[in-house]
């Protein structure tokens, strides 16, 4: 029997799944209890707030019709889904970076979430379509990809300790709304809006710009992560094969917010601003100026405003501003913030230099708008990641890639449920009903997995829904990643031989 | 398609492989001169020494490891470092630079102290290769002397001996340098004329810690790198070197399996590398006769050091911690001999806002990982993992936002630390200020230490007094658990003075 799926107890299913984790693979300090967990998602799906996507505030119409999105989605909807809808053949061309399998996908670790919550790891597949059938077959409500194993994950036990090594994982990073809840002002927790969403707008265009000019990967996929965040998967060879100290090093310099909840300022940077930084900065004003001082109105507070002069350096200066905000509390953030450089200018504190007040403002615009990374996520070869295109159990919502040359235009609260998908199909197959338009009955094998032949090809599932640019979009990016991916092959076989050319000691 | 059999040999080279031949062929070794004074160790050493400079030579290179070690685990700064190893050096392993003979590298003296670096080097590599633990605190530590000698070296010397490791590292022409010039002054702290360097372009992932730290300018994966900063790209590629031939000989060590000459003298080595960290033993922060009980910890938390006593106040603030919190404090009040039953009955107190269902499905399973309870085989057998000390706790990776795990004193910003200890009832302004200065000079130890001390001044005036505590039992605290348990007993005999009488 392939699987051992463990009764859904829920303190009792760990034990039984995990037990043998750090037998497997401990000596080696493989996986640690620390990296078996997310950092701290123990607020991922807060049971009663599945449904509370916050409206409220929003301009823009909500998605069509009274909200169709069930709290917690349906087994029925979720296996549906699986055999109409989701990508499997371009998700394995992905991992794969070919079409031949090899073993870039046949040791790649899934973990899978089964619909009773136990967690299976280690699974592998050595093709898409036993890949697909197992998934068919255990219904998972969402699975998450793991690294590139020296062997086959699921011959983990047949080895001896410490002999299955992760060789490769794609670079991650992961930027979720709650690291934010100190500076929004409109939501909590796993809610989102338009207006904090813009957040995670500003944290792709920074993160994305320096993965690309900084450090010069080219293959960058941006994922929803569903509810109120966005991952991303830099696909580049060089960068899949990082050990964990570079992948380290890559947080590091991308983090500038550091220190925790007692920190006090957490912003500190040394003068003169690295490239990097002042790059970004550059990026950013706009946005501090429009989300931070207008939509977010952040400093409106009292007790806000009382931590933006903690930031500041002048005591004098503070004093008058504290006087001249207590005497009009409800002054916009906007022009508390012009009021700064105006006080500042009336020459109301003889000691303060102008420099020291532009810098300690571009450190308050950083911590105000800089991306907020779960840095543990990127350093870890090891740690797992949800995958593009599962359902977010909480919200129905699709796992669609983020097109990063876009990224202001999308709209996590429009981005399509299952139901709604699903819904699509049947109303396009009722308006094209079979016969005038070709198309294909629901059946299994068909809809992810049929040949692309060209003018009698049958409409796919997926492209009656508006899950299609999405679909497309990842397509180019699997095409562009495995032109590439040609080349270095071809590169490897030229000069291998030179290298090993080199003659022997004896 | 078919896939090429990756073992296939290359047409060229076929010839030159012919097995018969090399197997009776005699060795050639590659005799070592020693041009340099430092050495990347890449050539195992091949001449014959004695059993005795066998053993000897190892002891006398483990010594000064055994130091470094200490040295850092104690979070001593550079300064302090060098006062300490510079006398152990010069007796145990002497390293002189070419000009402090006449004769240059040809000098007989010279050759003997390279030797015996080299071989000492290589004799220690078997002894620590066998566990990973063992390589890891081994590369590091000899990544150490290797920067300690590195920095001490002639400044001549150390470009020839750069120049002999042909390493792959592309000058920055002219015309490019002026045309990013603005960008290498920002990115490079401490620089005051660009022209004046000479730039390097080199892959990134060469300089790492450069690039973590934001100090070289990064454009399309290469950084740009001045002349000095050769030290960081050199040790990158010692570290790496070591580490890779680390993994090898550890491949390689099965071979002395037979062997009853040198095995029992490794391992006699590898034991006595003990470490901070491992000689930490379960009993040591147990304290007898203390009743360690889920409701007490609130009043036990006055003994508890700052990092912990942080978590605690936190922990009742919030009812909640998050993830590495839970576990430097659930590690922590294992020490102190809180039991299993007892620990979850006070996490499930703590977390007030969260239903049963909830706490034994996402934090019940951490805390019994954690005992050893569960869990592989590896962790049940060491009953989990030891507390964490000091040095793990400093070194570990900062907390990001709302964490609040870690060390107060190095991950506070000064204001609140200092915050924090009035509101645990510091306010004696000589201790506030002493404190102020060791955190600006990052010895985030003696500052707690100097905590330790004013809040238990009377009763260590006493032991010392009485001559009840000798010297060594009040040694520098580098451990939370044995903060707790030297200042739960001195309070305690402070209650009970007669105990002695």
């Amino acid at each position: 029997m392939p699987h051992s799926v463990s009764p859904a107890g829920s303190s009792e299913r760990k034990d039984e799944e995990m037990a043998d984790v750090p037998a497997a693979s401990a000596p080696e300090g493989g996986v640690k209890l620390e990296d078996m967990f997310d950092g701290d998602d123990d607020e991922e799906f807060p049971a009663s707030s599945a449904q509370d996507v916050k409206m409220e505030s929003s301009p823009v119409p909500a998605p069509a019709g009274p909200a169709p999105v069930p709290s917690g989605v349906d087994t029925d909807v979720m296996l549906m889904f699986y055999q109409r809808l989701f990508p499997f053949r371009y998700l394995f061309q992905w991992l794969n970076h070919g079409i031949v399998p090899t073993r870039d996908f046949g040791n790649r670790e899934f973990a899978l979430t089964l619909q009773n919550d136990a967690y299976l790891r280690y699974q592998s597949y050595p093709t898409a379509d036993l890949f697909r059938k197992d998934i068919l077959k255990m219904n998972p409500s969402r699975f998450e990809i793991g690294p590139v194993y020296s062997t086959n994950p699921r011959d983990r036990k047949t080895l001896r300790g410490g002999q299955m090594k992760p060789v490769s994982k794609e670079l991650v990073f992961d930027i979720d709304m709650t690291d934010y809840d100190d500076i929004r002002t409109c939501c909590q927790k796993a809610n989102i809006c338009h207006k904090c969403w813009a957040f995670v707008t500003m944290a792709i265009k920074v993160i994305d710009t320096s993965l690309r000019e900084d450090f010069g990967f080219d293959h960058i996929l941006w994922v929803y992560s569903g509810r109120r965040g966005a991952h991303a998967w830099v696909c580049d060879p060089s960068a899949r094969s990082l050990p964990d100290d570079r992948r380290r090093a890559i947080a590091g310099y991308l983090e500038i917010l550091r220190g925790g909840s007692s920190s006090g300022k957490k912003v500190n940077l040394k003068r003169p601003l690295h490239p990097h930084v002042t790059r970004s900065l550059e990026q950013l004003k706009n946005h501090f100026a429009q989300t931070t001082l207008v939509d977010q109105d952040t400093f409106a507070s009292t007790e806000q405003a009382e931590k933006l002069l903690s930031l500041l350096p002048d005591k004098s200066l503070n004093e008058a501003l504290r006087r001249k905000w207590d005497s009009s509390p409800d002054r916009p953030s906007t022009s508390k913030w012009a009021d700064i450089d105006a006080l500042a200018k009336t020459g109301k504190s003889s000691t303060l230099k102008p420099a020291t007040l532009r810098d300690a403002k571009q450190d308050i615009v950083l911590e105000y708008t800089y991306p907020r990374l779960d840095a543990e996520v990127s350093k870890k070869m090891i740690h797992l990641l949800k995958s593009p295109f599962v359902i977010h159990p909480g919200t129905g919502r699709v796992c669609v890639p983020i097109d990063p040359k876009k990224a202001d235009e999308f709209d996590p609260l429009s981005v399509p449920t299952v139901m709604e998908l699903l819904a699509e199909i049947d109303a396009y197959d009722a308006k094209y009903p079979a016969g005038t338009q070709e198309v294909e009955m629901p059946d299994m094998e068909g809809s992810a997995m049929n040949s692309d032949a060209k003018s009698t090809r049958k409409l796919q599932d997926y492209e009656k829904t508006r899950l299609k640019p999405y679909i497309d979009h990842f397509r180019s990016f699997i095409a562009g990643l495995l032109k590439e991916e040609r080349v270095a092959k071809r590169e490897r076989d030229d000069t291998a031989p030179a290298v090993k050319a080199d003659p022997m000691e004896f | 398609m078919i896939r090429q059999d990756a073992h296939r040999i290359d047409p060229k080279r076929r010839a030159t492989i012919d097995h018969k031949k090399r197997q009776f062929a005699v060795p050639i070794y590659k005799q070592q001169d020693y041009p340099h004074r430092l050495n990347l160790y890449d050539t195992p050493p091949t001449a014959e020494i004695t059993l005795e400079q066998f053993e000897q030579w190892a002891i006398d290179r483990l010594r000064i490891l055994a130091e470094i070690e200490a040295c850092s685990y104690r979070n001593k700064s550079p300064g302090e470092t060098d006062t300490q190893i510079t006398p152990l050096l010069q007796k145990y392993l002497p390293l002189s630079s070419n000009t402090s003979s006449s004769n240059g590298a040809a000098d007989l003296r010279l050759r003997n102290e390279r030797q015996k670096d080299h071989y000492s080097h290589f004799i220690l590599r078997l002894a620590f290769s066998a566990t990973e633990d063992l390589r890891r605190r081994f590369a590091r530590a000899e990544t150490m002397l290797f920067r300690f000698r590195f920095q001490k070296d002639d400044s001549r010397e150390r470009r020839a001996f750069i120049d002999s490791l042909n390493l792959d590292w592309e000058p920055v022409g002219e015309e490019e340098r002026n045309e990013i010039a603005e960008h290498l002054a920002n990115s490079t702290p401490g620089l005051h004329r660009v022209n004046d360097e000479t730039w390097y372009k080199v892959d990134w992932e060469k300089v790492p810690e450069l690039v973590e730290r934001r100090s070289a300018y990064m454009r399309r994966g290469k950084a740009y790198v001045p002349g000095r900063e050769q030290l960081s790209m050199i040790m990158a590629e010692f570290t790496a070197r070591l580490e890779r031939s680390l993994e090898l000989t550890s491949r390689a060590l099965p071979r002395l399996d037979e062997d009853d000459r040198l095995t029992p003298i490794l391992n006699h080595l590898s034991k006595n590398f003990g470490s901070a960290e491992s000689v930490y033993t379960e009993s040591e922060g147990h304290v007898d006769g203390a009743e360690i009980r889920a409701s007490s910890i609130d009043s036990l938390s006055q003994h508890f050091p700052l990092c912990m006593r942080s978590l605690h106040m936190n922990l009742r603030k919030n009812h909640h911690l998050k993830h590495f919190g839970r576990l430097q404090y659930t590690l922590f009040l294992k020490g102190i001999g809180l039991s299993l039953e007892e620990c979850i009955l006070f996490w499930r107190q703590s977390f007030k806002g969260k239903t049963d269902d909830e706490f034994n499905s996402q934090y019940k399973y951490n805390i019994r990982h954690a005992y050893g309870d569960v869990g592989g085989d590896v962790n049940r057998r060491g009953r989990g993992y030891p507390p964490y000390s000091c040095q793990k706790i400093l070194g570990d990776s900062n907390p990001g936002i709302g964490q609040t795990h870690g060390c107060p004193y190095r991950h506070y910003s000064v204001d609140n630390l200092v915050g924090l200890l009035q509101a645990t009832g510091v306010s004696d302004k000589e201790v506030l200020r002493g404190v102020r200065e060791d955190v600006g000079k990052q010895r985030y130890h003696i500052a707690c230490n100097r905590v330790f001390e004013s809040t238990h001044k009377n009763e260590i005036k006493k032991v010392k007094e009485d001559g009840t505590w000798s010297q060594a039992d009040l040694d520098t605290i580098v451990h939370p658990n044995t903060y707790f348990k030297r200042s739960y007993l001195l309070k305690q005999l402070a209650k009970a003075p007669s105990r002695d009488a």
